[in-house]
């Protein structure tokens, strides 16, 4: 039974980097893979609304605009990043990007059509 | 000129900036010994303007004079203290014969007012934590008085100064200090409360345990009060165990004196950082079975190394 | 200083989530403890009756953030057996290595809160910064650090390809060196001792009256693992220890839990050389036909057991939880009392309670199997204001800032 055992671990730390990552000044990139904001490719859309079915959250809209022209408007204040929607998408509309940085004070801007951030 | 003493150098103006300092320094240090960044500099001044920035509450059912008054005590009290510890030189304008009882006497003067404070709060966590403030004195007050009495001994005078200019005669004699020092490290993290012996307000247990009711400007006060404690401790520490400035005076003295004081410091912080909280009963045990008896032995020390260089 | 009542949450910095213990003190002796759980309570069993089975599977998920991959692997063994699909070899080491890699992180997460709630803030700091390494992994390999989405109906999402074996094999020999340095310092470091060594005793014969289950258990003594005593996924093939130690209090759980971290290290490196080849997931119907199933597995807390009723429909007829804190809580209970409070918060941390995983809502029935009521939302909201006028709390005196 020792008293003080860590004394020795500690003071080598006072000669190490910190482990903290000063963000927003530095940023860590996600992995390959890592489930950010979902993408969505109006071409390729039928609008066969399997997406919509899948979604645990209700967070995705497919909107007819025209003849066979269908948009999206994904809710991403209810998403919950699973890219069940992506995996559902027999035509590969649906893609996931790394981006986490999605955080917005505003709740009008939330639900954005992914027509409209093109 | 002791206006200026009183009130600027090394007053409440020097006193207040050194804390605040000397806090910075142990968050830095505790952060980085956890592999963290810790604050930047200007951290602990804009904790205090935050808090004088915002409202006060006092509970409906607490005694709200006391409630009020306890916070300025402690301030009070750990101010005056510090006047009659040497900094620079041997002396200071306010010395007397005497003046070590009176400077303990009002160090002890602050937990008592977190007692005061806390039982007026009416709320069962600060009631579990002024109980367990009172009985925490009980553990490092005993030791902490007997082994500020060994160098008094030795140096057979009453006033720190008189201490001080002793062991600028003889300053390898603060060898025989050894023990004195390492026990009133401990008992001084005991006094300031914090970990392994911080208790009273043991945050996971009874959330912030004595102060859980104060904010605003008196929760500025005693965060004031509990940083110049540990300078105030700090000073009396390097003076009486470690000798002072050795009778250096001006510009080296002062050095020496931050020397000292920082290297207490960092003491004060290793050890908060190396420990686990322990419970009341095992401090109250473990500070009667180890450090009184120590405190005995440094007693013996002195006596003998008096007997010997007389 | 007479008989005081310490309300211990439910908003209290020792808990990490809302629960109310309400505790009758007599100095710093605890004389009688009330325990109320509920807090949590998210309506996630009548949920799931709303939503298909593969919407099912991310709210089944969503349960517990530190312990959801054991749910969705029971949830889905649950509709795999009643639907009769037999999941690939390579989908079942899969969900074993991702299992493993959960438990991993989970015992470090307890041993830092552990730390924290005795007051040890470094050793805290230090675990958590090595959980990090586990954390990334598990990003790397399912697309999040928590949550990870890695089941579906029949087998998994993803694949574990040749860069990913190769990360974990650089990681585990850093993990491996940084648990046996913490297990030195559990057994050495003498604050450690005094603060874990005799506190939250549960001796083997109250263990198995009040049904402990997990860590808990096993630190009194309790042989009990799912893992080796009832086979799921491919746990039949991969060799490990249950530990087990009779010192039966939090000094014991300390030591089971990182000895287990252990055991994961050697499971994971044998698991990634043995990685059998084929494909990753079966084809599952939409539509589950009629039957029920109830499936057990061991999640880092103990036994989680889920039973799924299915109705031939898209969606489950009733899905029911029981989290292994559930089980836990009676065992805690016991050992609250006769102690000092500073015991408290190491007490109830020692359990590793997980109130989200907890609350459900269990309906008691009389002797006479009364049907119960119904309330409308009128009347439910009349009952609470009552309930908290009779607990002293006076409306007029709340002011509502415009």
């Amino acid at each position: 039974m020792k008293v003080g055992k860590m004394v020795n671990e500690v003071i080598l730390h006072l000669g190490r980097k910190p482990a903290t990552v000063r963000y927003p000044f530095e940023k860590i990139e996600m992995p390959e893979g890592y489930r950010g904001r979902i993408i969505y490719e109006a071409g390729a859309c039928t609008g066969c609304r399997l997406c919509e079915k899948d979604c645990p959250a209700f967070a995705i809209e497919i909107i007819e605009v025209g003849e066979k022209q269908f948009v999206a408007r994904i809710h991403y204040d209810r998403c919950i990043y699973c890219a069940q929607c992506v995996e559902s998408c027999h035509k590969n509309a649906l893609s996931i990007s790394a981006e986490y940085e999605l955080a917005e004070v505003d709740p009008i801007v939330l639900p954005l059509t992914a027509y409209e951030l093109f | 000129m002791s206006l200026v003493y009183l009130f600027v150098f090394p007053g409440t103006l020097f006193l207040i900036l050194y804390a605040l300092w000397s806090e910075w320094v142990d968050r830095k240090l505790y952060a980085r010994f956890q592999n963290r960044i810790g604050p930047p500099i200007y951290q602990p001044i804009a904790d205090v303007i935050k808090l004088l920035a915002k409202e006060e509450m006092c509970p409906d059912m607490a005694d709200r004079r006391v409630f009020v008054i306890a916070p300025i005590l402690a301030v009070a009290s750990v101010m005056t203290a510090f006047l009659y510890i040497p900094i620079w030189s041997t002396s200071t304008p306010y010395s007397f014969q005497g003046d070590l009882i009176v400077v303990l006497y009002l160090l002890t003067l602050p937990p008592l007012a977190f007692f005061l404070g806390a039982w007026s709060s009416s709320s069962p966590f600060a009631s579990v934590g002024s109980v367990r403030v009172i009985t925490q004195l009980f553990a490092y007050e005993a030791p902490l008085i007997v082994v500020f009495l060994a160098p008094a001994i030795l140096a057979g005078t009453w006033s720190i100064s008189g201490i001080t200019t002793f062991f600028a005669r003889h300053p390898v004699l603060i060898l025989t200090n050894i023990i004195g020092f390492g026990v009133s490290i401990v008992a001084w993290q005991g006094k300031l409360e914090r970990i392994p012996f911080d208790i009273p307000e043991a945050e996971t247990e009874i959330a912030a345990g004595s102060f859980v009711e104060y904010s605003g400007k008196l929760l500025a006060f005693i965060r004031l009060a509990l940083d110049m404690e540990m300078v105030v401790g700090a000073s009396l520490i390097s003076a009486v165990q470690l000798g002072g400035s050795f009778g250096a005076g001006g510009i080296a003295g002062l050095l020496i004196y931050f020397a000292k004081t920082m290297f207490i410091v960092f003491l004060l912080a290793l050890i908060k950082s190396v420990f686990a909280r322990i419970r009341m009963d095992q401090m109250l045990t473990q500070c009667w079975k180890y450090l009184i008896p120590l405190s005995f032995v440094q007693i013996l020390i002195s006596i003998i190394v008096k007997e010997g260089i007389s | 200083m007479g008989k005081l009542t310490l309300p211990i949450g439910p908003q209290h910095p020792a808990l990490k989530e809302p629960g109310n213990f309400e505790l009758t003190v007599e100095g710093e002796t605890v004389v009688d403890a009330k325990i109320n759980i509920g807090y949590n309570h998210r309506g996630i069993e009548k949920a799931c009756e709303e939503r298909s089975y593969i919407q099912g599977i991310y709210l089944i998920e969503r349960i517990c953030g530190i312990c959801s991959h054991a749910h969705t692997t029971c949830f889905c063994q649950a509709v795999e057996e009643i639907a009769g699909l037999e999941v690939p070899r390579r989908a079942q080491a899969i969900r074993v290595l991702i299992a493993e890699l959960e438990r991993i992180h989970s015992h470090l997460l307890w041993l830092g809160v552990a730390g924290h709630e005795i007051g040890f803030d470094t050793l805290l700091m230090y675990v958590w910064r090595d959980r990090e390494i586990v954390m990334d992994i598990l990003a790397m390999i399912s697309g999040n650090r928590v949550n990870y989405g890695m089941n579906t109906i029949g087998g998994v999402r993803r694949d574990v390809d040749r860069g990913h074996i190769d990360k974990i094999k650089e990681a585990l020999p850093i993990l491996e060196k940084r648990t046996r340095y913490y297990l030195s310092l559990a057994s050495e470091e003498a604050t450690f001792i005094a603060r874990t060594k005799g506190i939250g005793v549960l001796s083997q014969e109250m263990a198995l009256r009040y049904g402990a289950v997990g860590p808990t258990a096993r630190a009194s003594g309790v042989d009990r693992d799912l893992r080796r005593d009832e086979p799921y996924a491919l746990y039949g093939e991969i060799p490990f220890n249950v530990i087990t130690t009779d010192t039966a209090d939090i000094y014991g759980r300390t030591v089971v839990r990182v000895l287990e971290l252990l055991e994961c290290y050697q499971m994971i490196a044998y698991l990634i050389d043995h990685l059998p080849e084929g494909e990753i997931r079966v084809r599952a119907p939409r539509k589950i036909p009629r039957g029920e199933a109830v499936s057990r597995l061991e999640a880092p807390r103990g036994e989680d057991i889920h039973y799924v009723a299915a109705n031939g429909t898209n969606r489950p007829e009733r899905v029911r939880v029981r989290a292994p804190t559930l089980a836990n809580w009676p065992s805690m209970a016991v050992m609250l009392l006769g102690r000092y409070i500073a015991d408290v918060p190491i007490t109830v941390a020692a359990i590793d309670p997980c109130f989200g995983c907890t609350d459900r809502s269990i309906t008691i029935r009389g002797r006479d199997d009364d049907p119960g009521e119904t309330l409308s939302w009128d009347r439910i909201r009349r009952y609470g204001i009552t309930w908290y006028e009779r607990k002293g709390v006076d409306f007029r005196k709340v002011r509502v800032n415009p």
